[in-house]
C-alpha cells in the first residue's frame, strides 16, 4: 500500500470515479494542461482528455451554473473553485438553484454535484487565499458539506461524494494538502457521508475539529494526555447534515467539551455545536463547553495568521479550562 | 504602424409582419395555414390566460402574478420552434411559452398561488422550473446544452431572458462560456423595455441588446418580437443551427411590456400612459388578425370561437387548482436530500407533534 497525501489521495479518487463512470467530468479553472493550481487534477487530462477534464473561463458563477445544469441533465460534474475566497461569486447558484432544485420540483430534477474547494489558512496565500468559510454553506439548507482531514480520509469520502445524489461541497483543508503521508489503498473504497469518526478514544474530555484544526487539536490531547488528562477526539468529517449522536454520545461520557475550529467565532459550526450539546447533554455537562476559534475580524495576511489560527497553546488552555471548572 | 479597422460589426434587425398586418411574404417562415391557426390560438390562450391570472390575484385567490401582456408573439412564436426533445429555461415571465411546451394552466396558477406542486415539470416535458432570480437560468441552461453536446443528444437548448438581465453576471458568465465551448444553446431575450422600473437605457449604454452577442463570438440579431413570424423564423434558425454543433445565438426580441411587473407594481408611476397607448397600436395579436384575415383565415365566427375555447380551458383550469386538495406538511422537509437526514427528520417529528397537539392532527396540512 503506497503512502500518499491529501492530493495524491483526491487525485486518485477522482481518477478511480472517473475510469469507473463515464459520467463523471471535471470543470474549473486550470485544471488541466496546468493540473489545478495545488496539482490535485494532474495527468487527469493525459489520461481522460479534453471532453472530461475541461478547463472554464475565469467564471466561478458560470462554472457552478454550468455544473447544475450538467447534473440536471444526468451527468456527475466535479467542479473545482480554485480558492475558498472565489466561492463567494458562485453563492448564487449554489444558494438558489444546487441547493434546492430538489425541494422546489419535489423531486422532479435532482442535482448530483460535487465542488471541491480548497479553504482556510496557514500556507502563506495572499488576501481572500485563506479563509474557513464551511459555515455560510453549511447555512444553506439542501447542501452537504465535507472537510476531510487525512489522505485515507480525503479518497473515501471524495468518493462518496461523488456517488451521493445530491449537491455536495467538498472543501480541502489546503494547509495540510502535503503535510501529512498515509497508507491509502489503490483499491477502492467508500466512506459514508453524514457520520462523524472517534479519532482517539477518551473519557475525561471530548475535543471536537475537523479539517486542519483536527491535527492541532490531536497535538493537545496528546499534550494532555501527558498530564493525565484522557481526551476522546472526534474529526466532524460531514459539517451539514451534522452527525450529534455520535457528539453528544461521547459528551455524556466525557461530560466536557472543547470545539475547535478556524472559522470566526460567531455563528461558526463551533456555535451550532454548543448549541446542540446544551439541548441534548446539558444536565450531563461538569462545565460550560469551550470554543477555540478564529476572531471575529477579517483573515489576517500572513504576517499574522498564525497568531489568527488556533494553536495548540489556545486548545491546550481551554482544555484546562473545562477541566478546571 | 498604420492605426487602422481590424473588425467591422454589424446588427440585423427582422420584422416579417409590421404593425399594420403587412407581410413581407419573401421572409415570411414556411408555416401552414394550421401552423399559423395554432400561433393564434396559443395566443389567445396566453392572453386570455394572463388577464385571468390578474383578475383572480385581484380577487385574493392568487399571490403575486407577472403579467406576459404584449409579449405573446414573443413567447408562442419562439416556443413553438422547439422540438419535444429539446430542453426550455423560462425566467419568471414565460407562462405563453410554458403552456406551448405542455405545462398545465393549472400548474402555472399552483404555483403563483404558492404551491411547488406547480413545479413539477411533467415528465414528458424537459423544461426547467421558473427561475426567480434574474439571469441566474442562464450558466444552468448552458450547462444543459453542455451535457448534450456530451452525451451527443441533438437538442438544443432556449434560455428566456429579459433586457434587466442583460445587466447581471450570469449573463456574462453564461454566455460567455457558451460561446467558448460552442454549446447547443439560444438565449432569447425579450427585450420589454421595462426592468421594474427601470427602461431599457438605464440597463446599457449599448444601442442593442444584440450587439451583446458579438463581443461572445457568436450571432446577435434584433426581431420585432410582437411579430410572430420574425421571431419564428430566428428561433427557428437559431435552434437549427445549435443543433448542428454550430454553437449559440442571441435572439433580442423588442417588445413591450403593457402591464405593471407584477401584481405588486404599479406602473403609472414610472412611465407615460401615452408610451403605453403607443405599444398598444403594436399589439401582436391584432396585427396577425388582420394578416389572417386578408388570407381567409380569420373571421369574427372563429375569433370567437377561439376566445370561448381559451376562456373555458383557463376556467378548468381555474377550477382544477383551486378544488387541489393542499400539500402535505411532510412535503417541507421530504425533498431537501434524497433521503432526509437524521436530524430533518427529528425536526419533522418535532413539527409534527406540536402541529398534531394544536390542532388535534399530526398528519396536518398547509
Amino acid at each position: 500500500m503506497a503512502k500518499r497525501t491529501i492530493v495524491e489521495a483526491i487525485n486518485l479518487a477522482l481518477q478511480q470515479e472517473m475510469a469507473n463512470d463515464p459520467s463523471v467530468l471535471l470543470l474549473g479553472e486550470d485544471i488541466g494542461t496546468d493540473g489545478g493550481v495545488f496539482r490535485v487534477t494532474q495527468g487527469l487530462i493525459e489520461q481522460f482528455g479534453e471532453k472530461r477534464v475541461v478547463d472554464t473561463p475565469l467564471s466561478e458563477s458560470a462554472i457552478v451554473g454550468l455544473a447544475i445544469g450538467l447534473a440536471v441533465y444526468g451527468l456527475k460534474p466535479i467542479a473545482e473553485i480554485q480558492f475558498e475566497g472565489f466561492s463567494f461569486a458562485a453563492f448564487e447558484q449554489l444558494s438558489c438553484h444546487a441547493s434546492r432544485i430538489r425541494t422546489r420540483t419535489r423531486g422532479r430534477y435532482r442535482c448530483p454535484l460535487v465542488v471541491r474547494i480548497p479553504y482556510g489558512g496557514g500556507i502563506r496565500a495572499p488576501e481572500h487565499h485563506s479563509d474557513s468559510n464551511e459555515a455560510h454553506f453549511v447555512h444553506i439548507p439542501g447542501l452537504r458539506v465535507v472537510v476531510p482531514s487525512t489522505p485515507y480520509e480525503a479518497k473515501g469520502l471524495l468518493v462518496s461524494a461523488i456517488r451521493d445524489p445530491d449537491p455536495v461541497i467538498f472543501m480541502e483543508p489546503k494547509r495540510i494538502y502535503r503535510a501529512l503521508r498515509e497508507e491509502v489503498p489503490d483499491e477502492e473504497y467508500a466512506i459514508p457521508l453524514d457520520r462523524a469518526r472517534i479519532v482517539t478514544e477518551g473519557s475525561d474530555v471530548t475535543l471536537i475539529a475537523w479539517g486542519a484544526m483536527l491535527h492541532v487539536t490531536l497535538q493537545a490531547a496528546k499534550s494532555m494526555a501527558d498530564k493525565g488528562i484522557s481526551a476522546e477526539v472526534i474529526d466532524i468529517r460531514t459539517l451539514s447534515p451534522l452527525d450529534h449522536d455520535s457528539l453528544i454520545e461521547s459528551v455524556k461520557k466525557t461530560k466536557r467539551a472543547v470545539v475547535v475550529h478556524e472559522a470566526p467565532r460567531t455563528c461558526g459550526l463551533g456555535a451550532e455545536i454548543v448549541a446542540r450539546i446544551n439541548e441534548m447533554a446539558l444536565v450531563y455537562l461538569e462545565a460550560p463547553v469551550e470554543r477555540v476559534t478564529g476572531f471575529d475580524t477579517i483573515m489576517p495576511l500572513p504576517k499574522l495568521e498564525k497568531l489568527y489560527l488556533p494553536d495548540v497553546g489556545r486548545v491546550v488552555h481551554a482544555i484546562d479550562r473545562v477541566m478546571h471548572f | 504602424m498604420p492605426r487602422k479597422t481590424i473588425k467591422d460589426f454589424n446588427v440585423e434587425w427582422l420584422q416579417v409582419l409590421d404593425e399594420h398586418g403587412v407581410c413581407d411574404e419573401k421572409l415570411r417562415p414556411p408555416l401552414s395555414d394550421a401552423q399559423i391557426h395554432s400561433l393564434y390560438e396559443w395566443m389567445i390562450l396566453a392572453r386570455v390566460f394572463d388577464e385571468k391570472a390578474y383578475k383572480l390575484q385581484r380577487e385574493g385567490r392568487l399571490g403575486t402574478y407577472a403579467s406576459i401582456l404584449g409579449q405573446e408573439a414573443a413567447q408562442i412564436a419562439s416556443a413553438l420552434a422547439l422540438e419535444p426533445s429539446d430542453w426550455m429555461f423560462p425566467s419568471f415571465r414565460e407562462p405563453g411559452a410554458s403552456i406551448v411546451r405542455g405545462l398545465p394552466l393549472k400548474m402555472i396558477l399552483q404555483y403563483w398561488s404558492g404551491d411547488e406542486r406547480g413545479s413539477i415539470i411533467p415528465q414528458e416535458q424537459n423544461d426547467f422550473p421558473i427561475s426567480i432570480p434574474v439571469a441566474t437560468q442562464i450558466p444552468i441552461g448552458a450547462g444543459v446544452a453542455w451535457g448534450a453536446k456530451y452525451k451527443g443528444d441533438n437538442i438544443a437548448v432556449l434560455v428566456y431572458l429579459g433586457d434587466g438581465a442583460t445587466s447581471k453576471g450570469d449573463f456574462h458568465e453564461g454566455l460567455n462560456a457558451a460561446g467558448v465551448l460552442s454549446l447547443p444553446v439560444v438565449f432569447f431575450c425579450q427585450n420589454n423595455h421595462w426592468a421594474i422600473s427601470v427602461p431599457r437605457h438605464r440597463q446599457t449604454a449599448a444601442e442593442t441588446l444584440a450587439q451583446k452577442a458579438i463581443a461572445y463570438g457568436f450571432p446577435g440579431i434584433q426581431v420585432d418580437g410582437n411579430d410572430v413570424f420574425a421571431v419564428y423564423s430566428a428561433t427557428d434558425q437559431a435552434l437549427k443551427r445549435a443543433r448542428a454543433g454550430q454553437g449559440p445565438t442571441f435572439i433580442e426580441a423588442v417588445t413591450y411590456r403593457i402591464g405593471d411587473h407584477t401584481t405588486a407594481d404599479d406602473a403609472s408611476r414610472y412611465r407615460s400612459a401615452e408610451e403605453v397607448a403607443e405599444w398598444k397600436n403594436k399589439d401582436p395579436i391584432d396585427r396577425l388578425i388582420k394578416y389572417m384575415a386578408t388570407k381567409k383565415l380569420w373571421d369574427e365566427a372563429y375569433g370567437q370561437k377561439v376566445a370561448a375555447q381559451a376562456r373555458e380551458r383557463v376556467e378548468t383550469a381555474v377550477t382544477e387548482q383551486e378544488n387541489t386538495p393542499p400539500a402535505d406538511v411532510r412535503d417541507i422537509f421530504l425533498h431537501t436530500f434524497q433521503e432526509l437526514p437524521a436530524e430533518l427528520a427529528s425536526q419533522m417529528e418535532a413539527f409534527l407533534s406540536e402541529i398534531g397537539q394544536r390542532d388535534g392532527n399530526g398528519a396536518g396540512n398547509g
